[in-house]
């Protein structure tokens, strides 16, 4: 196991992604950060953080889990479902950050894409991600990264957020093959 | 000349080893070590050797479902389990209520030779327990009926049951009734207690059963009538039971093996081969059923055989057929719960299901001890040794039995009929 | 979990996911996503051998919330009620393949058989067989129930419901009385003493013919439809004696506590075990009960049908 992203440099990418959402959009008033549970959403909660503490104005800020529209479903046992959680001025003609924590085949953000549509018709949809590890498996590419980390397929990405591990950290390990 | 059977180094219900000599029709020789030479040796080293078993309660579906059982498949049936003598029940189509039926089905049990077939006559016409039977007509036929029962239905009017009681004294017959109240019971699919209230199937009370046999232990009592109770299966029926007995009124009883094993708690898989009339009672009830039996408070074990063609029982329990197959278990299920348990011996079994049937029953030819000069009516059984019920392989046409895939203890090794070998194990 | 045949096959911790799963649902489609892809390609099969409108379309809507093609097979003019036996039918849909089986049927266990036979692989959903369980009803009560006197997430531990009608042969309170007690609320059951099964004394419950020495104390009351055949087999004199001692009115509404409800799980009587008034006042939640049906069967058929099938739920 090797950690690829230790404390501090996580908090700087959390920091630099806030200050070019903002660049990018020209200001804070059109955003509507939502952050894919469970570890996106609190990431796009500490985003929102950092781009208030920045711009000085409230961030519209909530959650989209996107378990119903996943493709994978049947894959797997079921999975228990985690709360969708609109922000007051809603999607429409928003600017709107998804935010996750890693990027991997690009599956997640499909359905996401797919969860928005049922919800509305945002002005632009942008992808904020805290790790892109690569091999992506659809045409999805992210607006904001975090760290680029070249990986094997096998290998395993770990994202520890202190609100639900303790620690903040990104680790690498081995997968078995 | 016919074939001579030597059964050599098995133990008398008594408790003797002996050997046992059979020819032509009768026992010919009975003692420690008997010469061989001549016989055909059946070892029965390991068994017991007991007379042949007489059932007084088994329905054969002849006429008019042969598809579920025949008389021929059912005297099958009755060897593979060590019985020399049924009792076949009047329920059939047309039901056995007139001297042409009984005749016919006496007759189809002579064709077939592997037991005596001895019918019951319906009490009352198509046992609508309103106007009585030709039970003159039946007693006096070749088929000499000396049991009636509506079994199947309750004679549920008391004074018609009261007339049959009385008539059937002329011929010293026996009315066996079938101890069900039917308004108590309208719908009722099994026993009514805890387990019946949370799986939400009619309730069959306890009450229903005791009530008819208490009614009818007087009523017998009054006229001086002997009265027969078919399938007891509640401690309070025995109670009722004990008490007349006590005060030496005429009353026999029987139970069948599956009441002195199962109980209700099988209902919960809603599986309908549980689903037998008068219904699996409770854990309580089966304990007071077997002190009864070895305690004489019930007289003998009858099978109840019932079979049923596979489309009555592969449905919603509540539109299942009532009943389960017994001949062939009987003697293992009565091993496994009376001898194993350590409740009774070889000695009472043998009178429970072989002599005191036969004297019910006024079966005159059956139920004797193995001694010389008797028929050669022989049941072997091995009680130690086990198999597995398998309903596939069952000589009865139906498949319906509740033990399919349960290890039983006690395997019938040779069965003798008139001095004949209607059955012997793996042959 | 394969099936959903009775509350008593499910542990605390999967009613409790199933309430969850719903809460979440209905926050879903309470709000701007009514229908979902998640059962696209699945089809499911309402086999109805006894009427019911209103379990029916619940399950037909829950369904097609989540994309999943729905076909019914209801008892009017189908083969069902025509004497086809269960094992024909069942084998038909199996042909047919459907992924699940919702049924209604009014013999007692019904869709355990369904269920432990071979004759089909789907999933068996039991909407209600005879007078055995009703676990989506339960489900739906004790979720409207949460949502009212408890708290998201939480068992209902200390809440206290009363029972009202004909128990013997409700598969409602059977089904209620499993679940919720598994969740923690006292339940007492009200009824004439005809209309208690045998038996009921072992069941975790307090029994009661009193209806106003009840109300007083509960939190939630649950009327019974009771149905008028139940005259004529002579469980009770007759309809007016009956709703004098056990129907919902005005007077007994006022002795009610403070934010007590009432739940009816329908169709109701309207004047024989509830007055109007009282199914129209402001303690009636039996239109959300409707709403939240919805809800839960969405989760019922998640769980359920949702992930693979082969590997089993655990949550």
């Amino acid at each position: 196991m090797s950690l690829a992203l230790p404390a501090p440099d996580m908090a700087r990418a959390i920091t630099r992604i806030s200050h070019e959402i903002l660049e990018r959009n020209s200001g804070s008033e059109s955003i509507t950060l939502l952050g894919i549970p469970t570890r996106g959403a609190h990431l796009a909660s500490r985003i929102a953080t950092s781009m208030r503490e920045i711009a000085g104005q409230e961030i519209q800020c909530g959650t989209l889990d996107i378990t119903l529209h996943r493709d994978d479903l049947r894959l797997r046992p079921p999975r228990a479902l985690m709360p969708t959680n609109i922000p007051p001025l809603g999607v429409e003609g928003r600017d709107v950050v998804l935010v996750d924590d890693v990027l991997f085949s690009g599956r997640t953000i499909r359905a996401a894409l797919d969860a928005l549509g049922e919800i509305g018709r945002p002005r632009t949809v942008q992808l904020a991600v805290l790790v892109d590890r690569g091999h992506r498996q659809l045409p999805i590419r992210a607006d904001y990264v975090g760290k680029n980390l070249p990986t094997s397929p096998s290998q395993v990405i770990k994202v520890h957020m202190t609100e639900l591990d303790g620690v903040d950290e990104v680790t690498l390990e081995e997968g078995e093959m | 000349m016919t074939e001579k059977y030597l059964i050599q180094g098995g133990v008398l219900a008594n408790g003797t080893q002996s050997d046992v000599a059979i020819a032509d029709g009768v026992i010919t020789q009975v003692g420690g070590t008997l010469d061989a030479s001549g016989y055909t040796v059946i070892n029965a080293r390991g068994s017991i050797v007991l007379p042949g078993l007489v059932d007084l309660h088994t329905h054969l579906r002849e006429p008019g479902k042969e598809d579920a059982e025949t008389v021929l498949s059912g005297s099958k049936a009755a060897a593979k389990g060590g019985f020399v003598a049924i009792s076949a029940m009047a329920n059939t189509t047309p039901v056995a209520d007139t001297a042409g039926v009984v005749e016919q089905v006496f007759r189809l049990g002579q064709e077939a030779g592997l037991v005596d077939v001895f019918p019951i006559g319906a009490v009352t016409q198509g046992l609508l327990g309103e106007n009585l039977s030709d039970i003159g007509a039946m007693a006096d036929s070749a088929a000499r009926v000396r049991i009636f029962s509506d079994d199947g239905n309750c004679v549920s009017d008391p004074l018609v049951m009261r007339r049959a009681l009385e008539y059937v004294k002329k011929f010293d017959a026996v009315i066996a009734q079938h101890a069900q109240e039917p308004r108590l019971t309208r719908g009722a699919q099994m026993n009514e207690g805890l387990v019946s209230s949370q799986i939400g199937l009619k309730g069959w009370p306890a009450i229903a059963e005791e009530a008819i046999i208490a009614r009818d232990i007087l009523l017998a009592d009054h006229v001086q009538a002997r009265l027969h109770i078919c399938h007891v299966t509640t401690a309070g029926g025995v109670e009722i039971i004990r008490w007349a007995k006590s005060r030496g009124m005429s009353v026999t009883a029987e139970v069948t093996p599956h009441h002195l094993l199962l109980t209700d708690e099988l209902a919960r898989s809603y599986n309908p081969i549980y689903k037998v009339n008068p219904p699996l009672r409770t854990e309580k009830d089966v304990m007071a059923l077997r002190e009864a039996l070895a305690d004489g408070t019930i007289d003998i074990v009858a099978t109840d055989h019932a079979p049923h063609a596979t489309e009555t029982k592969e449905c919603e329990w509540q539109e299942a057929s009532f009943g389960m197959l017994g001949l062939e278990t009987a003697l293992s299920i009565v091993n496994l719960t009376m001898i194993q348990s350590g409740l009774t011996d070889w000695s009472t079994i043998a009178t429970r299901m072989s002599a005191t049937p036969a004297a019910i029953g006024r079966y005159v030819n059956h139920g004797k001890d193995i001694s010389v000069g008797n028929p050669g009516h022989v049941t072997v059984i091995n009680p130690t040794a086990t198999y597995r019920v398998d309903r596939d392989l069952v000589a009865s046409k139906s498949r319906n039995t509740p033990f399919h895939g349960t290890e039983l203890p006690g395997v019938v090794g040779a069965t003798f009929y008139n001095g004949a070998l209607t059955y012997r194990a793996g042959a | 979990m394969r099936h959903l045949l009775s509350i008593a096959d499910l542990s605390k911790i999967e009613a409790l996911s199933i309430l969850n799963t719903a809460e979440t649902l209905s926050r879903v489609s309470d709000g701007p996503m009514k229908k979902l892809p998640t059962l696209r390609g699945r089809t499911i099969v309402n086999l109805f051998a006894e009427d019911s409108t209103r379990t029916r379309i619940s399950f037909e809507a829950a369904a097609k919330r989540l994309s999943a093609d729905v076909i019914n097979f209801s008892a009017k003019g189908s083969s069902v009620s025509k004497g086809e036996s269960l094992k024909d039918t069942a084998q038909t849909l199996q042909a047919m393949g459907a992924d699940a089986v919702i049924i209604r049927h009014s013999a007692s266990g019904a869709a355990q058989t369904l269920a432990d036979n071979q004759w089909m692989s789907g999933s068996v959903i039991n909407a209600g067989d005879g007078t055995h369980e009703h676990p989506s009803q339960a489900l739906l009560d004790a979720f409207t129930i949460r949502k009212h006197l408890g708290h998201d997430g939480d068992d209902l531990t200390g809440i206290r419901v009363a029972i009202i009608g004909d128990i013997l042969h409700s598969r409602v309170a059977r089904s209620n009385v499993l679940l919720l007690t598994m969740l923690g609320a006292h339940v007492t059951l009200v009824a004439p003493p005809t209309l208690l099964p045998v038996g009921v004394e072992s069941w975790p419950v307090t029994i009661s013919y009193d209806f106003d020495q009840v109300i007083e104390s509960v939190d939630a009351v649950m009327m019974l439809r009771i149905q008028l055949e139940r005259m004529s087999e002579m469980f009770f004199p007759n309809a007016r004696e009956y709703s004098r001692y056990f129907g919902l009115n005005k007077d007994r509404l006022a002795k009610m506590k403070a934010n007590a409800i009432v739940l009816h799980p329908g169709p109701m009587n309207r004047g024989l075990e509830i007055t109007a008034d009282s199914a129209d006042s402001a303690r009636s939640v039996i239109l959300e009960q409707v709403t939240n049906g919805v809800s839960v069967r969405m989760a019922i058929l998640y769980l359920l049908l949702a992930g693979s099938q082969e590997l089993e739920f655990s949550l």
